[in-house]
């Protein structure tokens, strides 16, 4: 099975702090690949650079066998940042409209998928009001309706789940799995266990480095515990000892 | 195709933001007209008292929008001068003016003196066939402060309503988070640059008109050349204002941070773009804000009736300026995307 993302000794460096530290992983393709680990961890960071909003200052990065960034395989991702990048003056269905034409989508397609988007994530019968008025969860929801709207084969999600109730949860997981049926990959990002259990391969990252990387299983049997939250404080443990010589 | 949707999404917001849209089109009216009202007011109601004066001299002054006021005693007139109640106070003893002048309002005691003086002469004696004969070549003999600073006071509302709101546009779409989302879609830079300035333009269009035949129409300010011209280099002027708006707000991390950018960039504007006469060599330095050339476009226009063969150079530095900031624009999105 070839592989949709691959990092190569990506490596990020802001001034004098460098953010990511020699991070390569390859996503195979219709998987789910879950990014753990604590906030300020550089998850953001690589992510973007697979988006290809960012780049690497050195290393490379693939996206479908082409070097990112790359303005012509922007049409076939699908990027949802960790904040809810929505005009509050316009209702969602000028939002998604919008975001529609930015990829090109023609008129009637895109509004038969509005449709559908909004009926996946429960807004249907709020696609005429105006974005201000939305909760916070309705608002994430909306982002990953926009995420989605021009069906990307690369999904990039940076914590997609926040402020969403867990019945809701579950049914945006479940379409994330039959998306990856179709052949959709996902990249996630996230610091709850329990979505980190639900994803097929998961690397942990602290400070800018993966410190584990494998499917949930094999990353517990890898330090000899049943549950994945302990799996992720024996690592988180363990980086902490061997302080980071940048 | 990518930029009309951007530009359509701008339009809808400041549809639906009914305040913006009312800062946009009825501020700059709002400011004219009661600019119009200060400057068109004439001074009124000066008083001068008066302790000995033949009742010629009197009525000279009254011929001048003088009030008098008869006192019969010095203590009298010098009190209400005290008090305020006349600007001076005039006694003519022996055929020699003497006259006390309340100078705190140097405005008013200029007048006051001057038709104090003038009343003292008796134009009566000048033979008519000596009146001096005077043609205006520009304007007329009855301007108001108001006429001649209708150009530059509507060039200056456009550049700064139209500087604020969309740089603080642009500054949200940073701050929120779409611009980032924007450019995680094929867009191309120049895009998003050239959809803004459409968007915007857009509403521009319809603001410069409003502006434009308000003055000309309703607040009947002088005005010989074509109102077309006139709403042209409005619009050139608000392009550049937008433009440059945008440009700015890549340089604040917040709204308030775009606000302190009207000191710096709006207000030598006024100071420098043509309100004031200059020592030369800052009127060089007035030639580097966009204002002055649209403050002299339009005083050109409207004035000296002047077409469009004396406004271009006006219009291209303009248009220039907006193409520069523009570029500049799209060279600094890198930084938040590099292709």
């Amino acid at each position: 099975m070839d592989d949709s993302i691959i990092l190569e000794g990506v490596n990020k460096i802001y001034g004098a702090k460098q953010v990511l530290n020699d991070v390569s992983f390859s996503v195979p393709r219709g998987a789910i690949y879950g990014l753990l680990g604590p906030s300020g961890c550089g998850k953001t960071t690589t992510v973007k650079i697979v988006a290809g909003i960012s780049e690497a200052t050195y290393g490379k990065a693939y996206v479908l066998n082409q070097t990112m960034p790359n303005l012509t395989l922007m049409n076939k991702i699908g990027y949802m940042a960790q904040s809810d990048a929505l005009y509050g003056d316009l209702t969602a269905k000028e939002n998604l409209e919008f975001f529609g034409s930015l990829y090109g989508l023609n008129r009637a397609f895109l509004s038969k998928r509005i449709l559908e988007v909004m009926n996946l994530v429960n807004l249907t019968e709020e696609v005429n009001r105006k974005v201000a008025l939305f909760s916070g969860g309705m608002k994430r929801r909306l982002s990953l309706a926009l995420t989605i709207l021009h069906e990307p084969e690369i999904l990039i999600l940076d914590e997609p789940t926040v402020g969403i109730d867990p019945l809701l949860r579950k049914d945006i997981w479940e379409e994330l799995y039959s998306m990856t049926k179709n052949g959709v990959t996902i990249l996630v990002t996230t610091h709850v266990m329990d979505e980190a259990e639900k994803c097929t391969h998961l690397s942990m990252m602290r400070d800018g480095r993966l410190i584990a990387s494998g499917t949930p299983i094999e990353i517990q049997n890898s330090v000899g515990v049943s549950k994945l939250e302990d799996a992720f404080l024996i690592y988180g443990k363990a980086s902490g000892e061997s302080p980071n010589e940048s | 195709m990518k930029v009309r949707a951007l530009a359509k999404r701008i339009l809808i917001q400041i549809k639906n933001d009914k305040r913006t849209l009312a800062l946009m089109l009825a501020a700059p009216l709002l400011i004219l007209t009661l600019l119009y009202f200060v400057f068109e007011g004439t001074v009124s109601g000066l008083s001068v008292g008066i302790i000995n004066a033949p009742s010629h001299y009197e009525n000279a002054l009254y011929e001048n929008n003088i009030k008098t006021i008869r006192y019969y005693s010095e203590e009298e007139a010098f009190k209400a001068l005290d008090d305020g109640e006349v600007i001076a106070v005039v006694s003519i003893r022996s055929g020699k003016l003497h006259a006390w002048l309340d100078g705190s309002n140097s405005v008013d005691a200029n007048t006051a003196r001057q038709a104090i003086e003038m009343a003292q002469r008796g134009q009566n004696t000048v033979r008519k066939d000596l009146i001096l004969d005077v043609t205006y070549v520009y304007g007329q003999e009855d301007l108001s402060l108001f006429d001649n600073f209708a150009a530059i006071l509507m060039s200056f509302l456009v550049f700064f309503f139209v500087f604020l709101i969309t740089g603080i546009s642009f500054l949200k779409e940073r701050t929120t988070g779409t611009l980032e989302k924007i450019l995680s879609t094929p867009i191309k830079r120049w895009e998003v640059v050239v959809g803004y300035v459409l968007g915007f333009g857009a509403v521009n269009v319809v603001q410069s008109a409003i502006i434009s035949f308000y003055l000309v129409y309703v607040l009947n300010v002088m005005m010989v050349g074509s109102v077309w011209l006139v709403l042209l280099t409005t619009l050139v002027t608000a392009i550049a204002a937008l433009t440059l708006g945008i440009l700015l707000s890549t340089a604040a991390n917040s709204e308030f941070q775009m606000i302190q950018f009207i000191p710096i960039v709006i207000v030598p504007q006024v100071f420098f773009g043509g309100l004031f006469q200059l020592s030369s060599g800052w009127e060089a330095f007035g030639h580097l804000m966009p204002l002055y050339y649209s403050a002299h476009a339009l005083e050109e226009i409207m004035m000296k009736g002047s077409g469009l063969d004396r406004i271009y150079p006006d219009l291209l530095i303009l248009i220039a300026l907006s193409v520069i900031f523009m570029t500049v624009n799209t060279k600094m999105l890198k930084h938040y995307r590099r292709i």
